[in-house]
């Protein structure tokens, strides 16, 4: 099974999501990471979908997406040719025995140290999904208090974009 | 000129080209309603027993004509029971546009009385859906409902009206002309290439056709077709109507309860051409065991059907009325000789079948039945077969529109009734609803000003019998045959077959006079137990010009067959059950 990771492009008005999502629910259709924001153009939103299936499966799923009425385009982005990102906010224990070995970690991966406490620090990092698992990993034995991620975003490398052709 | 939403409601339905609309009144459509009274010269409102009622009404308008139908209810409970029928409609692909009612938009989202978040509960059951908030969006978004229903494949689109946008007023121009649906697509080039290619390579072709032809217009193309590359055509119960019974290619419904010589057919076949169908599982049967032996051409309007139950060896999308006439026009004109033989064949083995199908039925006692269905003190050789119902009833009903409910008599008039003329049969074929026959049945009156006749069961009749009163009161020439066993008879045959006849809550013990009934409704009625008396009812029934309930008894042991098991396949079919 493949990760496939798509572009969709919807209009800018409320019921969207469930729209979209209730599309994946009802059908069946996993998501990994969904996410959604603002655009260039305030009359569309762009929704970023991942999901693991076969070639038959993506199929299903970008036809599916297109029969729903706000939805304006979709693409599934070439994975080799687009920058893909997901940002993580994670806060873990500030211990001084571990505070030296964290900050290196941090400065490894060329993440940044958003908020200092005297029991904890919260670290911000952006990059692919491979980079955020290999950090969440090599910080859990110092003591990871919560977190979030976004979820993927991604766009294509080079002039091509995601623009609404209906 | 400044007018409310509520005129502006009905004026976009007058512009959209609506006569005949449907509903229900309630609190939050009453301005709505009230304009309805202003404009009643304009256009007509059908009023209902019950939402689901006025919903399946809609749609019985819509697929007897083609047309958008339209259905009005209120808020909350109102909106509910529009729950199914729109279901109905999506799952059958039929256009309709349902409005409702509801609180105002201060009151939204705060549990107020009859507030339902009826755009979220039908989001999975519609086209798309709308809630206007706006009165300056109102009739664009109308315009709009109508224009999603009828566009590519139809269906039902929903459009929610707070009170309070009702009332707003602001400026309003009724356009000259309704919305024109969007664009076609229209199928490749070559990908039909390639489709002729394929036809003029092979053996033995089968058509197999879904509602998609209807919709499509595409009946006549379909003939031209099948006339021309020699092959026989089969349909599934979507697709009844589409092409005349009695046409010589034609060998009727296939699948779970079709044709033994439609079903058998395909699976003999090494081409089906799939046209304006969606593979159902009651078409196919298992799908693993399904087209082990044929390559699949398949063509629709939506690009999502391809490939989605069924993956096809060729998919094109397009209209299919455009697609399939130049097709025709690419492939060469065969004679399959050896083919049509076996086609032949298969014909004269299903008409044996029948026969001593229905031999055994005559000889049949019903003394020993559990559900005391027989209360005819008739010997079973003078009884009515279901066929012998459909067969007397289709004798009598000329042009009429045959609508059903869900169950075995469903199965048994599609696999028998004589069809001539496109959107003559109304079933629910994709959701099966009981209770959808009464509301479509008196729609498609309205629609078409010809007679309907509704062939349902005890079962079925019971779950929407109160639009029996919309009949009567607008006079509906309808002609209501209950084909009367006592039982659940589907879900009786199911235990029977795989539950080793454990007859759970599938016995009716009910002592409903449906004579009685009908006449408390306002209604005639009268009961038939053998032949004669059904064709003396019917003769009666079909003069009479009103609501007309004949009641038929039928044992409740006759069974749907042939039927292939759920998740069977064409190997596993059952002819006969000892």
């Amino acid at each position: 099974m493949d990760q496939y990771v798509i572009g969709v492009l919807v209009s800018n008005i409320s019921g969207v999501l469930s729209r979209v999502s209730g599309m994946f629910t009802r059908r069946g259709f996993n998501i990994d990471s969904l996410t959604v924001g603002e655009t260039e153009s305030s009359g569309f939103s762009r929704i970023t979908i991942a999901f693991h299936g076969d070639s038959d499966l993506k199929d299903r799923i970008l036809q599916q997406l297109q029969k729903l009425h706000d939805v304006r385009e979709v693409e599934v982005l070439n994975k080799n040719d687009t920058v893909i990102r997901e940002l993580l906010l994670i806060k873990v224990r500030n211990k001084a025995d571990v505070r030296q070995d964290i900050m290196t970690a941090v400065e490894i991966f060329r993440s940044k140290i958003v908020d200092y406490s005297t029991a904890s620090l919260t670290i911000e990092l952006t990059g692919e999904t491979s980079k955020i698992d290999a950090f969440i990993e090599l910080v859990k034995p110092y003591g990871i208090m919560e977190m979030c991620r976004t979820g993927l975003v991604a766009i294509e490398r080079g002039e091509n974009c995601l623009k609404t052709v209906k | 000129m400044k007018i409310s939403g509520a005129k502006i409601v009905v004026e976009t339905l007058i512009e959209q080209g609506c006569d005949t609309i449907f509903g229900y009144p309630g609190g939050q459509v009453i301005n709505l309603f009230d304009e309805l009274y202003i404009a009643r010269d304009r256009i007509t409102h059908i009023l209902a027993a019950h939402e689901q009622g006025a919903a399946h009404a809609a749609d019985g308008y819509a697929r007897a004509t083609g047309k958008v139908g339209v259905v009005i209810a209120t808020s909350g409970p109102g909106a509910t029971n529009l729950v199914t029928g729109i279901a109905t409609a999506f799952l059958d692909s039929v256009p309709m546009v349902a409005i409702t009612g509801n609180v105002p938009c201060s009151l939204i989202g705060r549990d107020s009385f009859q507030e339902v978040d009826i755009v979220g509960v039908t989001m999975p059951i519609t086209k798309h859906n709308f809630i206007v908030k706006d009165i300056n969006e109102l009739a664009d978004t109308l315009r709009m409902a109508f224009k999603i229903a009828k566009s590519g494949r139809p269906g039902p689109v929903l459009v929610d009206i707070p009170k309070d946008v009702q009332v707003a007023q602001c400026e309003f121009t009724a356009n000259a002309q309704p919305v024109i649906p969007y664009p076609l697509t229209f199928a490749p080039e070559d990908k039909l290439m390639q489709a002729a290619k394929l036809i003029n390579n092979c053996e033995r072709p089968y058509i197999y056709f879904g509602g998609g032809v209807i919709s499509g217009k595409a009946s006549e193309e379909i003939m031209a077709l099948a006339e021309k590359i020699d092959s026989p055509i089969g349909c599934s119960l979507m697709g009844l109507s589409a092409v005349p019974t009695d046409h010589p290619h034609f060998l009727g419904m296939q699948g779970m309860h079709g044709h033994y010589a439609s079903s058998v057919a395909q699976d003999e076949a090494d081409l089906v051409i799939a046209l304006g169908a969606r593979f159902s599982d009651r078409a196919t049967g298992n799908k693993n065991r399904y087209a082990q032996n044929f390559k699949i051409i398949h063509i629709d309007i939506d690009g999502a059907e391809l490939h989605k139950n069924i993956p096809a060896d060729l998919a094109i999308k397009g209209d299919i009325r455009d697609a399939v006439d130049r097709l025709a026009a690419l492939c060469e004109r065969k004679q399959h000789p050896e083919w049509s033989e076996k086609i032949a064949e298969l014909r004269q083995e299903e008409a044996q079948r029948t026969e001593s199908a229905l031999k055994a039925a005559y000889e049949k006692s019903c003394e020993n039945c559990a559900a005391k269905c027989d209360k005819t003190g008739l010997p079973a050789s003078e009884r009515l077969t279901p066929y012998d119902i459909v067969d007397i009833i289709a004798a009598h009903a000329g042009d009429a529109n045959v609508v059903t409910d869900v169950g075995q008599h469903q199965m048994w008039t599609a696999q028998r009734y004589p069809f001539k003329t496109p959107r003559t049969f109304l079933t629910s074929g994709g959701l099966g609803t009981m209770g959808y026959g009464m509301g479509a049945a008196i729609g498609a009156a309205a629609a078409t000003g010809r007679t309907s006749v509704l062939f349902t069961g005890d079962g079925s009749f019971g779950m929407n019998l109160n639009e029996l009163a919309t009949a009567v009161s607008q006079n509906t020439p309808l002609v209501v045959v209950i084909m009367n066993n006592g039982v659940l008879g589907m879900v009786r045959q199911w235990q029977t077959l795989f539950f080793d006849k454990h007859y759970s809550n599938t016995t009716l013990s009910r002592q409903t006079d449906f004579v009685k009934l009908a006449e408390a409704f306002g209604a005639k009625g009268t009961r038939a137990f053998s032949k004669e008396e059904l064709e003396k009812a019917a003769e009666e029934a079909f003069s009479c010009g009103g609501t007309y309930v004949i009641d038929c008894a039928v044992d409740c042991d006759e069974f749907v067959l042939p039927m292939l098991p759920p998740g069977g396949s064409i190997d596993d079919i059952i002819t006969e059950i000892k």
